[in-house]
Parts: C-alpha cells; structure tokens; sequence
C-alpha cells in the first residue's frame, strides 16, 4: 500500500491536466451535440457513437490527401449531418422508434467508416507532415483553439435555437402535441435536430484524429455515454452553484465544462493507476450516479415521509 | 365555414373492440357560428373534433374548410386554419419554454418558421397587452416557464394563442372540463369573449348542459356517433334544460333520468 502511495507522483498528475483540458474540450464540444438530442429532442440518440468516428475518419483522409484542416473538418461536420439524417428519417418516415434508428444508423456506420478509411481500422496523422488545427503536441495552442471553437459554437447554438426555426425545434420536443396543433411539422424538426445534433458531434470527432494524432474505427466507442455524462454534470454543477436555471447560453457552456470536469476525472483516474480496462465501467457508474441525482432530488422534495422538525426542505 | 358530408370513423375494425365513433355524419357552419357540442361518453364529441383536426384520416365522407377540401390533409397542415384548445391544460404549452416563447410560436401558426429572431421587442409589447387584459397577472411574466403556472392561467394563454392568429375555426374539447368551476368559468367566459370580438367560427364540446344552453349561437347534441339534436336561433335561446332532456329522449329512444345520467352515460 505504502509502497502504491510512494509511486504516486502529484508534479505527474499537474503535468497531465492541461492534456486533460484540451481533450475534455473536445469532448465538451461533442457534448453540444449531444444536448441538442438530448435535452431539446427530448430523444438519447445512439448514432453519435457512429457519427463521432465518421467525423474523425472524414477528417484524417482529408488532411491526409494534402487538404487544409478546416476544410476536413467542414466534411466532417457534413458527414455527421448525412449521418443524423439517416437515423432521423429511419425514425420518422419508416416509424422505428428513435432508439433503435439510432442503433441501426450506427452499427451500418462501421462498415461505412472502414469504407471511408480505405479498409484500415486505423490512420495515423503525423502533426510534424500535416499542419493539424489541434495536436497533443501542442497542448495549450490546443486548449485556447478548442476554447475558441466551443465558444464559438455555443454562441452559433445560442442564436439557431432563439429563432423561430429553433423554437420549433424546442417545441417539438418540449410538446409534440402542442406544436402539431401549432402547425409545426414535428416530423421535419426532429429530422433538422438530429441532423444538426450529428454534424457537432462529427465535427468533434474530427477535432479528436487531429489532437490524438489518428483516426481509430474505435474512436466513437462510448461517446453517447460520455456526451451524456457531460450534460448531466454541466447541470448538477450549474443548478448547484447557481441554484436556479440559467440561460441557455450559459447552460451550453456549463455542458462544455461538464466534458472538461469528466475528462480531468479520467486523468485522476489514470493517475491513480486504475485499470485503463475499467475506464468504461467506471465512467457507466459515474454517468449512472450523476442520471440519477435529479430523481433523488424530486424524491428528496417530493417525499411521503415526514420531516423532522425545523428540518428544512430541499431547495425548491 | 365548415362542412362536414357523410363523415365515418370506425375506431379498431374488425377487432373485440370495435367502436362505430361516428356514422355518415353531416354537419354545416356558417362563418361566425359558435356551436356548442353536447352529448354522454362515447357520443362522439372529440372524435368530431379530432376528425376536423387531423389527428388520424377518417374512413369516409368529405370536410370541407372555407369551401377547400381538407380530408386529406395532415394536422400541421390543418392548423394553419384551426386553432384548439385541449381538454388537458398541460397540452396546449410547452412547459419549458418561457410565456413569451410559446405566444410567439402561436403567431407564427401557418407561416413559415425561418432564422429570424423569435421574440421581437415588438410582440413583446403586445403580448403584455394582450396578457394584461387576461387580468391574471401574467402580464408581468413574460419571461417565466409556462410550467409554473396553473392550469387555468395555462389554460387561458392557450386560448390566447389559439387566436392569436385569427383562424378560420377555433376547436374547444372541453376546455375547462379539467378546471376548478369559479377558473372554468373565467376561462368560459373568456372564450366568449374572444369568439365574439374576432367574430370566430367555433366549435365548443362541453359535459355541462348549464353551459352548453348559455354560451353559443347554436347547439347539437350527439348520441352513437350522429348529431341527434340540432337548435339554433331564437330557440336556442329559449332553451331549458328540462327542455333540453326532453328532446334528447324523443330523438335518441330512451328517456335520461337527469343531467346526471347525460353525464355519466355509457
């Protein structure tokens, strides 16, 4: 045990965190686009786990044939979109339920992104040949592109869903009922969200190949669950320092945060010599503890059972 | 305004549960009629007004909107004309979103939603008007989560925003139905109110018989899927409920005991 403490180095763990903030970035900005299914869809879309390494294929091959980073992520970003399509109108048109539609977009996404990879798992991006928007290498030019490019979309997402297309959006998803009667065809808008919804994750993704320095057929394993760890602990922090709801601005950049704060948990974790297997099954546990605090919350207020005097209530 | 020729609705054909909703109705509005709608469980009442609405197709018969054959067309495209209220006053808001949000969806009803700003500093002004003269205080609440009101302030704004772009017919299914009588009766008058100055076509189901005789220029009476009753004009206004009762036995075959039985009918 002694001997487990000693190995332990904490100058290691501060020298890792930067990495930790520009991937945890990356992530964040994956977990915008998760939030848009997510929390104004009302829908937990399982294509991202596709879309995600859709983006960082399109992007690699791209950046590997000599075109300029930007533009790889643009066709990345395209990618999610077709991608998002896909499973929204496996939902809508064919009448799978949105689950299942995102499930089968996903699995056929595989074949595709192999396709898109030349038939190889793995492309590697060698940031001293290509000229890489971000890299590992360069860890804090990273962190101030990653910043840039997550306030940048946080403020494009903030303008979309305060016009009257994104309303629409949010009202089909606050209350189909209601928007029907209100002449919005929620069948388009869930088609629009989860197009939308795809292209931020792709775009992610494409941010990812270039910071790891590859694009792995992998690479979008589990990013549904980390997308939605992201947004759940955007929130929990958010309600529980601000103790209110907060405009919305304000929440997409606590989701953003919820991605950084999940990803310097992993480096702890990392740091504390845990498994690297068990990385998965722990992050389930986390996502699964933080899902569950606004029920324990509701329960907590809600509750049949009698107070204690002068005991006070939770905060309302 | 409306027609309606030989409509049917069959509900679950040729199963155990088969249920004959409505049978070769015809029904005909003029432009600014306020029909009420009156009958027991099962009568038909919300099917009539769902097969208006465009909830599902029905399986025969025309409807006719402003003279424009409307039968085929689904519920988004219907409510460019129709605005409705719900029986449940959870339905007819989004929750989430803020009062001034969903007053802004309801104008924009029909027309196409691009990537202008939602909220202008205009509407706003007259959304604050048009709340003020709710006299519920919501004028000051522009900005809270529809969520956080009651069901009959709930209630009210969806009234609100189902006219708030003047539609050819506005569908009442019960509205109040699911409301404490002193804020049903706010909400009811409320509807009048609204009806009569946009000079509205309307179409209002209601369970009370008090209501359905005292609110509208014309009432019918469902029983089984077909109108069995229709009165309108200087005899809908001499209506009574003894009356009322009356007519509903000679016309369906079997006398009700009372209001009561109306009611709980089955």
């Amino acid at each position: 045990m002694q001997a487990y403490f000693a190995s332990l180095s904490l100058l290691k763990l501060l020298k890792n965190m930067p990495g930790g903030i520009a991937q945890g970035l990356i992530w964040g900005v994956m977990a915008l686009g998760i939030y848009i299914t997510f929390r104004l869809l009302d829908v937990a879309d399982l294509t991202v786990d596709g879309s995600f390494t859709t983006g960082g294929a399109c992007a690699a091959m791209l950046i590997l044939a000599g075109k300029s980073p930007w533009l790889a992520l643009a066709v990345a970003m395209a990618a999610g979109i077709l991608a998002g399509l896909c499973t929204g109108l496996l939902h809508t048109k064919l009448g799978i339920p949105a689950i299942l539609a995102g499930i089968l977009t996903q699995f056929a996404l595989y074949s595709v992104n192999l396709h898109i990879m030349g038939m190889a798992a793995n492309k590697a991006l060698n940031v001293d040949k290509y000229p890489l928007l971000v890299s590992s290498r360069y860890v804090p030019a990273a962190i101030g592109k990653g910043a840039a490019i997550a306030v940048v979309l946080v403020a494009l997402m903030y303008w979309y869903f305060g016009t009257e297309q994104g309303s629409a959006i949010r009202a089909t998803g606050d209350n189909p009922a209601m928007s029907r009667a209100l002449g919005i065809n929620i069948d388009n808008m869930k088609v629009l969200g989860l197009a939308l919804s795809n292209g931020v994750v792709a775009l992610a993704g494409g941010l990812m190949a270039q910071y790891q320095g590859f694009a792995d057929i992998n690479m979008g394993r589990g990013a549904i669950v980390i997308g939605l760890a992201a947004v759940i602990i955007g929130e929990v922090i958010s309600r529980a320092v601000f103790k209110k709801y907060l405009n919305f601005a304000v929440t997409l950049g606590f989701t953003v945060l919820g991605g950084v704060l999940y990803y310097l948990v992993v480096v702890v974790v990392l740091w504390l010599k845990l498994n690297s297997n068990d990385l998965k099954l722990f992050t389930a546990v986390i996502v699964a503890l933080f899902l569950s605090v606004p029920h324990f919350r509701d329960r907590a207020q809600h509750s049949f059972r009698r107070k204690k005097a002068g005991e006070v209530s939770g905060d309302a | 305004m409306l027609e309606l020729r030989h409509v049917s609705k069959t509900f679950n054909p040729g199963t155990i549960n088969e249920k004959k909703a409505l049978t070769d109705l015809s029904l005909h509005l003029a432009p600014g009629e306020f029909v009420t709608v009156i009958g027991g469980n099962g009568a038909g009442k919300s099917t009539l007004l769902n097969a208006v609405a465009g909830v599902w197709p029905v399986d025969g018969g025309t409807i006719l909107l402003d003279g424009e054959d409307i039968t085929a067309w689904p519920e988004h495209k219907r409510a460019v004309h129709i605005g409705r209220v719900f029986q449940d006053p959870m339905m007819g808001t989004a929750p989430n979103m803020q009062l001034e949000e969903n007053l802004a969806l309801a104008l924009r009803r029909g027309q196409r939603r691009g990537l202008k700003w939602e909220v202008t500093k205009v509407e706003r002004e007259d959304y604050r008007a048009l709340l003020a003269d709710l006299g519920l205080g919501l004028e000051d609440r522009l900005t809270a989560k529809v969520g956080l009101l009651s069901g009959g302030q709930r209630q009210a704004v969806t009234l609100l925003m189902a006219a708030l772009r003047r539609p050819k017919l506005l569908l009442l299914d019960e509205h109040t139905a699911a409301l404490d009588p002193a804020t049903a009766a706010k909400v009811l008058e409320l509807s009048d109110r609204i009806v009569s100055e946009a000079h509205l076509t309307a179409l209002m189901i209601t369970h009370n018989m008090t209501d359905a005789i005292r609110h509208g220029s014309r009432l019918i009476m469902m029983d089984e899927g077909r109108i069995i009753l229709d009165i309108d004009g200087e005899a809908k206004k001499k209506l009574t409920k003894r009356e009322l009762i009356d007519r509903f036995a000679q016309s369906a075959g079997y006398q009700l005991e009372s209001d009561q039985t109306l009611l709980s009918k089955n």
